[in-house]
């Protein structure tokens, strides 16, 4: 079977109408892209992360990583004198710079979005709530969307959304597909304007790469705004190579429809190595378009403190300890 | 009153047909005390020609053909050929000049030649080949195949064993063969190729030419579609075998050098005359989910 | 268009290569001067002359076979198999712990990007000679005999310098032979160290020899009397003429000669992998590759989006500095090659193909060539026939499965080739199809020590790695 995406130039309401008139258009679509090669897609991303980013280069990277977090804590634990701490950390990572920028969003579960909103008030920085039953996203199809109404009601800018694994390994990709329009819907507010939708897939259930690609055109016919690898619940959480699947892609997807989504790996990038050659991954395989907030995150914790304690390497040319970073 | 004999005019054996030397020309051939027995085909250049076409065009067949059919089709010319025993005794006798004890020896001796290398079909594969463990997620295999379009000096003085002991090995793999005959000594092969024309042989697997190693040889050795070539029908001429190997350089083909004099053909072979025509590919292939 | 993402240069430090200004030859242990003329070996990225060479005569030749017979009688043939792989253990651990010198000294002399000499080429020098270590005492169980052949001529190319004197040296030296190298003309400086590795490993004088030079020393060692064997990677042209000058003796011989693969991109292939698959096939190491993936041979349902991928995964091709870690393509070998390819580049378009090259911007000094592909190119063009041996990729297309066979047999060398598909019933066919020595299947240029390499037809004869490859050194 020929292996294709949809032709340059494709009108993306009509490819939406034509490929979920039914779960076997839609299967056909999915199925219809071409394959992932496994070890090859983990070769390009291992080369990628040889790249040796230094001085200027890194420099620019360390600070538009920080801007690209989604500071996170999704813990059973968290209240709101932790979320709050989180979110002053937002606004001023690293206290000692006020070079140092804001990261892009503080994210939390929906009970939390109104502590995380009277920190951050104005300040730019985004809400983003995990809502439809995160992490596993077994609920009732009304449950998830109350859950989401719920977080956009109370201030949230940004719903990170679970897809519904079983579903899609069972290879019912339409119900997938309905619940994140409907989900998408559930993002709008009274004013017209929308919360942003970011689509998880629990990659590390989804398994193979094949699955990966298929999911995120499903998302992104859906309607996302951003495709997100994982809830960080779930070992293996963002891949390298999972994330460069997904790059390909927004890059492919723009390419046919015209239309800009964005990615968030989250879970298990701890470094700002690691942070580098993600946006080195970025850089090269969709391009500098990306590499900007508003569409490339990290759904991370640990790593802000690492990237704040290279920069303070790069700026005052000493190695620094974690002692010098907030623990919050 | 005696009956008047039907004599039999010995040919070439080119693409499973039984034609004349395009040149028209023949030699005298005879037996080994020196006395006229027939009348053989003289190969030409042309006929070369025609033999390594035919070869070429039979090449994909019978390469792509199962082992264990290759390895049937040789055993039933084994069968063919003990079935006409009397007269390759007969044919050995008259070209070596040997008794029908001694002739009937080296009859036995070949077909058992033939049996052996028919078993080889499916099983050099297994001994040849082998999987590699390479250092990273690939499947990786190495296979031998056959080289193609061999061309076969065939001995000079072994008629029909040494004649056997160098076509088996290079068609039993799947190669094809060009066959130069002895000069002196061809009625042997000239039965034998009728063997193979009413066995399972598909034409053109095997082309034999009676002639002269020495004219018909440079031109298959130089020959662009040939993938390579067995000197032992030049053994113990070496300037012609010289010549013939920088001639066969032209096209980098295979080249089984040719002994300082003929072997005894009763010695069990080695692996040899087939390893010699064979190329190994190696298959990488991924392994991933 | 600029990149807010400009990699700053990421040099490798030079400073752990000490070049001396010039070099002698290494015969019988030592490193002595040669009786003839010297060379300049240069920096092809900066045409720096790094040293000047010595140029082996004929004389210098016939005291490198003596040294490797006396070496082959009294030490080497006598040593127990335990003994001989031991010596090749301790090569490859002392070239571990120099793969960094190695590595910057063959960017240097060769022009190939240091990622690729740390990452491809050194650590396969090393694997090579781990892998045949231990053949040595166990050549009885390889099954082509156990005794060696004796002292071996031996002329590599430079576009893998090291990496081919591991190819030549480690299974020679594991079978019991002794050997005589001579490594190329423009890239002897890492035969050279490696040289000196041998005499930090103690090697009995002798077993290795590195007598420098270029075609004439060459030929002076492939025609020598005094020698068993002769292996040879390089031309075709040249490998042509080794087998005339070899006709009549009784000199075993390997040669591993030049290629024209095809890379076959069917309609299902996964294709970004295909994609990679297909720069790796033609830009790695500047497509200095015998089996690089020359001709691509894509589908033409697919044709057009193969290559908009193509092309945009070109421009992010980094060329220049073979010393940045960031560059992908590094300097072309030798100002002859950099003519050559120019040439055969220049046919191609006055045969009416059409070139596109990656946006880059080029040094000013040393030798370059943009990554380039050809479309429209077609069966009778001599870009699809002839071996540029740079980065210069012809596309052709084909419609189906039997087209893309002949296309891809349809030349006179069969060294390697790819296909790439989804369908595992399909690349065993296409695989067994093909006229070629090594099949990548949804891969390319892959190499292993355990992996046998060499061509059919007119890429030589013979195989060299793995198992197969203990054949050419026994008997």
């Amino acid at each position: 079977m020929t292996a294709t995406y949809p032709a340059r130039g494709a009108d993306l309401d009509g490819l939406v109408a034509d490929v979920t008139r039914s779960d076997a258009t839609l299967r056909r679509f999915l199925h219809g892209l071409p394959g992932v090669d496994q070890v090859g897609a983990e070769a390009r991303a291992a080369a990628l992360g040889t790249r040796s980013i230094k001085t200027t280069a890194k420099a620019f990277a360390l600070d538009l990583a920080i801007r690209m977090v989604d500071l996170t804590t999704l813990e059973g634990q968290d209240t709101p004198g932790k979320v709050r701490a989180l979110a002053a950390k937002a606004m001023r990572p690293d206290p000692a710079d006020p070079t140092c920028p804001s990261v892009a969003a503080v994210c939390v579960y929906p009970d939390m979005v109104a502590d995380v909103k009277q920190v951050l008030g104005d300040s730019g920085v985004h809400i983003a709530a995990v809502a439809t039953a995160f992490p596993s996203g077994r609920a009732a199809m009304d449950i998830k969307l109350a859950d989401t109404r719920d977080a956009v009601e109370a201030g949230a800018d940004e719903i990170d959304m679970v897809i519904d694994r079983g579903a899609f390994l069972s290879g019912r990709y339409l119900q997938v597909f309905e619940e994140i329009a409907a989900v998408r819907e559930a993002c709008a507010r009274p004013d017209g304007t929308s919360a942003h939708l970011k689509v998880i897939f629990e990659t590390g259930e989804l398994q193979t790469y094949d699955n990966v690609r298929r999911v995120s055109w499903l998302a992104m016919l859906a309607g996302a705004h951003f495709i997100k690898t994982s809830t960080g619940k779930v070992q293996p959480a963002a891949t390298l190579p999972v994330t460069l699947v997904m790059l390909e892609a927004v890059r492919d997807f723009r390419e046919a429809t015209g239309r800009m989504v964005g990615v968030k790996p989250a879970g298990g990038i701890r470094t700002a190595k690691d942070a580098v050659k993600y946006l080195v991954t970025v850089n090269e395989v969709a391009g500098q378009d990306w590499l900007d907030p508003d569409w490339f995150r990290f759904g991370a914790s640990t790593l802000l403190n690492d990237l704040l304690m290279q920069r303070t390497k790069m700026t005052t040319g000493r190695y620094s300890g974690p002692d010098y970073f907030t623990l919050d | 009153m005696t009956r008047l004999d039907v004599r039999k005019t010995y040919k070439l054996y080119i693409d499973g047909a039984f034609p004349r030397s395009e040149s028209g020309h023949s030699y005298e051939v005879l037996d080994g005390k020196g006395r006229f027995v027939a009348n053989a085909a003289l190969a030409s250049r042309k006929d070369a020609r025609d033999a390594v076409v035919a070869a070429r065009k039979a090449f994909g067949g019978w390469s792509g053909r199962t082992a264990y059919n290759r390895a049937q089709i040789l055993y039933r010319v084994a069968e063919i050929m003990e079935d006409r025993r009397p007269q390759f005794v007969d044919a050995v006798a008259r070209a070596e000049g040997i008794g029908d004890g001694p002739a009937g020896k080296v009859v036995d001796a070949s077909i058992d030649r033939l049996v052996w290398y028919a078993g080889w079909a499916d099983k050099i594969t297994q001994v040849l080949g082998n999987a590699n463990p390479v250092a990273g997620p690939f499947f990786n295999l190495s296979t031998p195949e056959p080289t193609g379009v061999v061309a076969v000096l065939a001995p000079q003085g072994s008629s029909l064993l040494g004649l056997v002991s160098t076509v088996a090995p290079v068609i039993v793999t799947g190669n094809t063969a060009v066959v130069v005959s002895s000069y002196a000594r061809p009625l042997p092969a000239v039965t034998f190729s009728e063997v193979l024309a009413t066995s399972d042989v598909p034409g053109g697997v095997v082309n034999i030419l009676t002639g002269d190693a020495a004219t018909v040889g440079p031109w298959l050795a130089g020959h662009m579609d040939v993938n390579a070539i067995d000197l032992g029908g030049v053994a113990g001429r070496p300037a012609l075998a010289t010549e013939l190997e920088v001639a066969a350089a032209d096209n980098l083909k295979r080249v089984r050098r040719a002994p300082a004099a003929e072997p005894d053909w009763t010695d069990e072979p080695d692996l040899g005359a087939m390893t010699d025509f064979l190329e190994t590919k190696t298959v990488w292939h991924p392994i991933g989910l | 268009m600029s990149n807010v993402f400009e990699y700053a240069p990421a040099p490798e430090s030079r400073s752990i290569v000490e070049i001396k200004p010039s070099y002698g030859l290494f015969i019988g242990g030592e490193f002595v001067d040669g009786g003839g003329a010297s060379f300049k070996t240069v920096n092809p990225a900066t045409e720096e002359v790094l040293a000047e060479v010595a140029e082996g005569s004929s004389e210098d030749v016939d005291r490198a076979v003596k040294a490797a017979r006396r070496a082959y009688d009294k030490v080497w043939s006598k040593l127990s198999g335990a003994e001989r792989a031991k010596y090749l253990y301790r090569i490859a651990r002392i070239i571990q712990e120099r793969s960094r010198e190695l590595a910057v000294l063959e960017s240097i002399d060769n022009g190939k990007p240091i990622k690729e000499s740390r990452d491809v080429d050194v650590p396969l020098v090393a694997a090579y000679f781990f892998y045949y270590a231990g053949w040595a005492d166990k050549l009885e169980y390889a099954g082509f005999g156990t005794t060696p052949l004796g002292v071996a001529g031996q002329v590599i190319p430079w576009n893998f310098p090291l990496l081919m004197l591991a190819w030549k040296i480690a299974p020679a030296l594991a079978c019991g032979n002794t050997v005589v190298l001579k490594p190329a003309e423009t890239t002897p400086l890492t035969a050279l160290l490696f040289a000196e590795i041998c005499q930090q490993a103690d090697l009995p004088p002798g077993v290795v020899n590195i007598v420098t030079g270029a075609g004439a020393t060459g030929q002076a060692l492939v025609e020598h009397e005094g020698i068993d064997k002769v292996a040879f990677t390089g031309s075709t042209a040249v490998g042509k003429a080794i087998a005339r000058s070899v006709a009549g003796t009784r000199k075993r011989v390997t040669l591993e000669l030049g290629g024209k693969a095809a890379n076959i991109v069917f309609d299902d292939a996964p294709i970004d992998q295909a994609v990679e698959g297909i720069v790796n096939g033609i830009f790695f190491n500047q497509g200095h590759v015998c089996c690089a993936g020359s001709r691509l041979l894509v589908q033409e349902s697919v044709a057009e989006d193969v290559l908009e991928r193509l092309k945009r995964r070109m421009a992010t091709l980094r060329v220049g500095d073979p010393l940045d870690k960031n560059t992908d393509v590094g300097a072309i070998n030798s100002a002859a090659q950099l003519a050559r390819i120019r040439e055969l580049s220049s046919v191609g378009e006055a045969e009416g193909a059409e070139a596109w090259s990656a946006p880059c911007d080029l040094p000013s000094t040393g030798f370059w060539f943009a990554p380039t592909v050809f479309t429209g190119v077609t069966q009778a063009h001599r870009i699809a026939r002839e071996e540029i041996f740079g980065p210069v990729l012809s596309v052709l297309t084909f419609r189906t499965p039997a087209e893309a066979v002949e296309k891809a047999n349809n030349t006179p060398f069969g060294l390697s080739a790819g296909v790439w598909t989804d369908k595992g019933s399909r690349i065993l066919k296409i695989a067994d199809k093909l006229r070629a020595g090594v099949v990548w299947a949804n891969t390319f240029n892959k190499f292993d020590p355990t992996s046998p390499f060499g061509g059919y037809k007119e890429s030589g004869y013979g195989r060299e790695g793995g198992r197969h490859g203990l054949e050419a050194y026994l008997r």
